[in-house]
């Protein structure tokens, strides 16, 4: 039993405090999400820094990072609510292809992927199916030595950046099957939006998209789309935690400057409470997020039963602790230009990325031991 | 980061388990299984087998006599405690005045005491409430008025849990009233058949005598009876309550509790099928199921920061307030998926020595421990109280 960080995850830690804080400031942050879509500055920070490389396996050229350095990443992002799409652009596909797509064409995509010379999307979602990645409806048919894609998917994260998208679709035989789709292949059609807690979005159609056999990844990619959404799931919650640790700290200060009655709010215990309240989910959460980080190589049901449990444990607290800022923030709260909405606003939203506390809680209740 | 016990742990808790098989008396297990209150001689009975084990005293160092046990360990070890139905330590001897005499006792108090908790030959109690004095403890009005080689006590201490078998009363006095409130407090050890000492019981809302009032009355207590210096006591009571808080969130019980209440809920049949299956229950099992996780990992964390020399600060108020909470929602599960069988009440089977049929006897406890559950909230400083705590230590508010 060990909570504590190694050498090297307390400097990556410490360093990408630093950058966050240096380079992603709330001024920065509405530049970064003004700018058009492609490789970034602080992008190219990050393949310096190793971290595009890093929760990649050493086989596939990655540093071999776990759970634990994942989560180090993801908390420091959370923190500046960095709108680089290093999950969804990067961790989630990579770990796809790592897992499903032979050599060349891990060659052909997840290299250059590491390398920082483009981005990637996954497109699992579709509003028919909700959270569940398996009951989706887009098809995939093998005819004349070529695929034929046709379907919908919804909420693409990073879909405009990619310079290709991986797409689940169901095949003939019943089984998921994974494609990589490039941009602007024939018979796409893309609408490209921000969700409104400020992410690249984007619903990708796709009509008689013709591809390569080449381009299939896996005719049966089930247990490996479990493993990544799992994995999401756990940096999801590490980065909800940054973001909950920032939404707290600065309703804090707040509480502490501001005063009325000709005191500081900080005085007043009806808020000293609700400020411990929020404290106290925030610790707790911080815990069931350190659960979920290092149960990503435990056998899938119970990876898919603790990390279920977290993010079903995070979503509440995070909208909770979003709930409380706004409201400690009194009409101030409820201004854009205010610090602490952008974290409310992912806060709450965080509970629609990979499936919601309800959609967790019935996975706990499919897995619960009776006794 | 791994959350996971080493081998060496592993083998410790296989060899608690294997102990607590053997060694627990079956009728006293089945007494806490049911939720029956213990009689003195159950008490009595489990402490001298754990005390011949060497396991009483099991947050002691290993120069006191104690196994010299880690956190680590003493997490292990209450909670196959609780998992195996063995009753609680009494703490008030061995947890709460030994740290004190220990770290502010005399040489001749260390030498007295220790050993004679060692060998539960003491049976301790703690008088520190007052009627008027609660969560404001400091404000506490017992006298004690030096008069020669003795202080002359008066005053009267409340909520004394067990103090009907205590010999002995661990006492916060007020020895200067000019003093400020805090600064005029002292640490006594008083014989509770000294002449002027009368306990009274306080049966509480579910029918129990836990607790009680102790009047002092023209109590003589010879002045080698203070701990450390005059004045000092509030330092050591405070001490005393940051003192090796790590078992405060009850986690071991929380857990037994959670196992008990869905094996219940999943033999009970609610309309041909089991309880735990009914959706809104099972949603309330489910939340309770999440929370025990966290606090579970929570107070991993805590137990780790303290193996690594750190010391338990305000996080053991985050885990009182969680811990009682979520011991409460799980007793209030219990009690409601009894359903009507919840209502009867034996108080002569829970709190005596008679007899009830087998089904009654299952379910007799499950109304009676909701209502007793209630204290963890209020007592060792009201759950309010802790939040003030954290937010004045932790958040600086």
């Amino acid at each position: 039993m060990d909570f504590a960080l190694t050498d090297e995850q307390r400097m990556l830690e410490e360093t990408l405090t630093r950058l966050v804080t240096d380079q992603v400031s709330p001024e920065q942050r509405r530049l970064m999400l003004g700018a058009s879509a492609g490789t970034s500055a602080l992008w190219r920070t990050f393949s310096e820094l190793g971290l595009l490389h890093m929760p990649f396996s050493e086989e596939v050229g990655g540093l071999g990072g776990d759970g634990t350095d994942l989560m180090i990443i993801m908390r420091a992002l959370g923190r500046g609510l960095v709108p680089e799409a290093y999950l969804a652009g990067l961790v989630l596909p990579g770990q796809l292809l790592a897992l499903t797509a032979s050599d060349k064409q891990q060659a052909r995509w997840l290299a250059p992927l590491l390398e920082g010379e483009h981005q990637l999307a996954l497109a699992w979602q579709e509003y028919g199916a909700r959270y569940d990645a398996f009951a989706i409806s887009s098809q995939a048919i093998q005819r004349d030595g070529q695929w034929q894609l046709n379907g919908r998917k919804e909420v693409v994260l990073n879909l405009e950046a990619a310079a290709a998208t991986l797409v689940t679709a169901r095949l003939d035989n019943g089984k998921l099957g994974l494609f990589v789709v490039p941009a602007g292949a024939s018979g796409t059609s893309t609408r490209i939006y921000r969700t409104i807690d400020d992410r690249p979005a984007g619903d990708l159609t796709l009509e008689h998209v013709t591809l390569p056999l080449e381009n299939c990844l896996s005719e049966d990619v089930s247990t490996a789309l479990a493993a990544v959404l799992a994995l999401g799931r756990a940096a999801l919650c590490a980065e909800a935690i940054g973001a909950m640790e920032v939404a707290c700290d600065q309703t804090l200060a707040y509480l502490k400057e501001r005063k009325q009655f000709g005191l500081p709010l900080a005085t007043f215990q009806a808020l000293q409470h609700r400020m411990v309240d929020m404290h106290l989910h925030l610790e707790q959460s911080r815990s069931m997020a350190i659960l979920a980080a290092t149960s990503l190589a435990l056998p899938s049901s119970e990876r898919d039963y603790k990390i279920a449990a977290a993010k079903a444990y995070c979503g509440e607290s995070a909208r909770f602790i979003a709930e409380q800022a706004i409201q400690l923030h009194g009409a101030m709260g409820m201004t854009e230009e205010c610090y602490i909405t952008p974290y409310a606003k992912h806060l709450v939203m965080f509970d629609h990325y990979l499936g919601d506390s309800d959609y967790h809680l019935e996975t706990v209740s499919d897995l619960l031991k009776a006794a | 980061m791994n959350l996971t016990f080493s081998p060496e742990e592993q083998v410790f808790r296989a060899e608690v388990r294997h102990f607590l098989a053997t060694a627990l008396p079956q009728d006293i297990s089945e007494r806490v299984r049911l939720g029956r209150h213990l009689r003195a001689d159950d008490h009595l009975r489990w402490q001298n087998i754990l005390s011949e084990q060497g396991w009483l005293a099991a947050n002691w160092p290993k120069e006191h006599g104690g196994p010299g046990w880690g956190p680590v360990q003493r997490h292990i070890f209450d909670e196959e405690c609780a998992a195996a139905h063995a009753p609680t330590v009494v703490p008030f001897g061995v947890n709460m005045v030994a740290p004190v005499i220990m770290k502010f006792g005399s040489v001749e108090q260390q030498q007295y005491y220790l050993p004679r908790i060692l060998r539960n030959q003491d049976w301790w109690c703690q008088g520190y409430s007052e009627p008027g004095a609660g969560s404001d403890l400091a404000s506490l009005n017992t006298r004690a008025v030096r008069e020669d080689d003795h202080y002359i006590v008066n005053g009267q201490k409340t909520w004394t849990t067990l103090g009907q078998h205590a010999n002995m009363l661990f006492c916060l006095v007020r020895t200067d009233p000019h003093a400020k409130k805090q600064a005029g407090i002292s640490f006594l050890l008083i014989d509770m058949q000294s002449p002027g000492v009368t306990v009274r019981p306080i049966i509480t809302l579910d029918g129990a005598h836990e607790v009680n009032e102790v009047f002092l009355d023209n109590v003589p207590v010879p002045v080698e009876n203070r701990v450390g210096a005059e004045g000092q006591g509030w330092t050591y009571a405070k001490y005393l309550l940051t003192h090796e808080r790590t078992g405060i969130a009850g986690l071991g019980h929380a857990k037994q509790a959670l196992r008990h209440l869905k094996s219940l809920a999943s033999r009970i049949e609610h309309r041909g099928k089991p309880l735990l299956e009914q959706p809104s229950f099972r949603h309330r099992v489910l939340k309770a199921e999440l929370e025990l996780m966290a606090l579970e990992v929570t107070n991993l964390r805590v137990i780790a920061a303290a193996r690594d020399g750190g010391v338990p600060g305000a996080e053991s108020s985050l885990l009182k307030i969680r811990g009682s909470e979520l011991r409460q929602e799980i007793s209030e599960l219990t009690r409601r998926a009894l359903g009507p069988a919840a209502l009867p009440f034996f108080p002569a089977f829970l709190h005596g020595d008679d007899d009830l049929d087998e089904a009654s006897a299952q379910n007799a406890a499950a109304s009676a421990q909701y209502f007793n559950r209630r204290k963890l909230s209020i007592y060792g400083g009201a759950n309010e109280i802790q939040k003030s705590i954290v937010a004045k230590t932790i958040l600086g508010m």
